[in-house]
């Protein structure tokens, strides 16, 4: 199949995944590619939580890729995700990022449609009547049934709703996977969400060094003092390190521990043996039955989101890619229904170390920030992920790359497919 | 409200923006009370009721945390930031309490590049008259700016 954007010259090196090209994060036509093959085919993206759109008429704005799409509950509850395009003049006429309607009406020449995306109305659709006869009016073969807005195929699991432009997509469960599906099922089990708020950035790398950074488990008891100190992260940690079959999507599970002096803390700058708390509240954590054990997992669903478990601290992070440099990060944070008060003030006291400002967040986007700087000064150099060997496979300790390496094996042949 | 207090008001906001923009930040927790709140919360937060904030501290020791976590934890781009602050506006009093907002905007500066509007907000502030002076009780920043330029570490 030829391909609109198939013009770069670039290729993967065969059978390589230990090292990553810095041209897959600088090139523009396969940047287009990234976006055609991975966020608008073949792939479940994430749009939100339905908790945002609790009654029938309530909307959310958002994208998919660069596209702009409407998450919207109609009047018999069913959630409705269409494209922001109006079929007339492709105005992307909402303009609220959330809000309640009963229809969506575009500005330029009122063309209406219901909450499920049909067109409803045309403005002097048989013309006007004047002196006795009748002006304009659409053509007699127009039909407004092939006037209606974008539909995307739409997949809600326990409350998290995820959409497709692929209507031919798999089905949701089997795009996850058994394994990491679990892993979702355990965090989303069907118990009613509440929605804490929103926290938006946009840091200055390819969309993909996001997915890096949290199939990484190499980094956070280096780069991040509070992880390694507190010892909410480190590598002296029961942990297990789980993929989907393709490598696509992974799960980073551990369970945390004391934290202070050991092994893994020799010569690590980051590590502060002497740093207490002036205020032991940030991590006042409780054990909740539900965790099953581990106190965090953090889940990559590729392309799109991120889903956090840190102690009580939950959010799902949204990628949404802006070009081939920048991204934003959308970050929603929730607690279930049932939290009592001090639980809700728990997760939000916990996310302060969480999202654009958070003690083990906020460097997450610099680092990212300084890898993309890096990658243009030599663009057919490549990084290198060769931490615990070059073999791609679930392993029980997180001393490893090997998440990264399954991914960009998935890259490859997604992208190099003919 | 006599001119007096408010132009120790008004020294009170100048002094702020001078201790976050270049003074020692281990001064800053000292401009508020022992049992505090200061947030940075997004507009968009705060309007839909959402309690979510960027940063939100409850106590004069999460704030010399927060110090601690800038100076000695956070890895970041060098940056100067720079606060234009209006003259507050004074909702009201209650005994020793004042009621106050004022608009800011804070520029950033990074080495080399071009200065670049990074936050533009108001703050919503409850200030105690204290014999050591005034102290907030309360400082919400409430911030326009849809997107963090990529990260927040110094204080607003």
């Amino acid at each position: 199949m030829s391909h609109p954007n198939d013009k770069s010259q670039h290729k993967w090196p065969e059978g390589v995944f230990h090292r990553v090209p810095y041209w897959a994060y600088t090139d523009e036509d396969l940047y287009r590619r990234e976006l055609d093959r991975m966020f608008y085919s073949n792939h479940w993206c994430y749009v939100g939580l339905e908790a945002e759109i609790p009654e029938p008429g309530n909307f959310k704005r958002t994208n998919i890729g660069e596209r702009s799409v409407i998450m919207v509950r109609d009047d018999s509850g069913d959630v409705n995700v269409v494209e922001n395009v109006c079929a007339h003049r492709g105005v992307a006429f909402c303009r609220a990022q959330h809000g309640t309607a009963k229809d969506f009406v575009c500005p330029y020449h009122q063309w209406s449609y219901d909450l499920k995306g049909n067109l409803q109305g045309v403005p002097f659709l048989r013309g006007v009547k004047q002196d006795g006869k009748v002006n304009g009016g659409m053509p007699k073969d127009f039909k407004k049934d092939q006037h209606n807005l974008n539909r995307l195929k739409v997949a809600v699991r326990n409350g998290v709703v995820f959409a497709s432009f692929d209507h031919d997509v798999e089905p949701f469960e089997d795009f996850l996977g058994p394994d990491v599906l679990a892993y979702f099922d355990r965090v989303f089990d069907g118990r009613k969400l509440t929605i804490l708020g929103y926290s938006r950035q946009r840091i200055p790398g390819n969309w993909k060094l996001m997915q890096e950074n949290i199939k990484d488990p190499y980094h956070p008891g280096l780069l991040h003092t509070w992880f390694i100190t507190f010892g909410l992260w480190r590598a002296d940690q029961r942990s297990q390190m789980v993929m989907d079959d393709h490598g696509r999507h992974a799960c980073m599970i551990s369970r945390r521990n004391d934290g202070g002096a050991s092994d893994v803390t020799k010569g690590v700058s980051s590590f502060k043996e002497n740093m207490t708390l002036n205020d032991p509240s940030f991590l006042d954590v409780k054990e909740e039955a539900w965790w099953n054990g581990p106190t965090a997992v953090m889940m990559t669903l590729f392309p799109s989101v991120i889903i956090q478990q840190q102690v009580n601290s939950l959010s799902t992070r949204h990628i949404q890619p802006v070009d081939r440099d920048n991204f934003d990060f959308v970050w929603t944070h929730f607690g279930f229904e049932d939290d009592d008060e001090a639980m809700t003030q728990r997760r939000l006291r916990q996310s302060n170390l969480f999202g654009p400002a958070g003690f083990v967040s906020a460097d997450d986007g610099e680092v990212i920030e300084f890898s993309q700087q890096g990658f243009y000064q030599r663009p057919e150099h490549s990084t290198v992920v060769a931490m615990g060997g070059h073999d791609i496979a679930n392993t029980d300790h997180m001393v490893t790359e090997t998440l990264i390496r399954g991914m960009y094996r998935y890259w490859q042949k997604i992208m190099e497919d003919e | 409200m006599d001119f007096a207090t408010y132009h120790e008001l008004q020294r009170f906001y100048s002094a702020y923006a001078e201790c976050v923009d270049h003074g020692d930040l281990d001064d800053w927790p000292e401009f508020f009370l022992d049992q505090c709140v200061y947030r940075v919360q997004a507009r968009e937060n705060f309007d839909r009721g959402f309690p979510l904030a960027v940063l939100s501290l409850e106590s004069k020791g999460m704030l010399k945390d927060r110090v601690y976590g800038v100076k000695e934890t956070l890895f970041h781009d060098p940056y100067y930031q720079r606060h234009i602050v209006s003259a507050p506006l004074v909702h009201g009093t209650s005994g020793d309490l004042i009621v106050s907002e004022a608009n800011y905007v804070v520029v950033r500066t990074k080495p080399g590049k071009p200065s670049e509007v990074y936050n533009a907000g108001r703050y919503l502030d409850r200030i105690q008259q204290t014999p050591d002076g005034l102290r907030f009780a309360q400082r919400i920043c409430v911030y326009d700016s849809e997107l963090i330029p990529n990260s927040m570490v110094y204080p607003i």
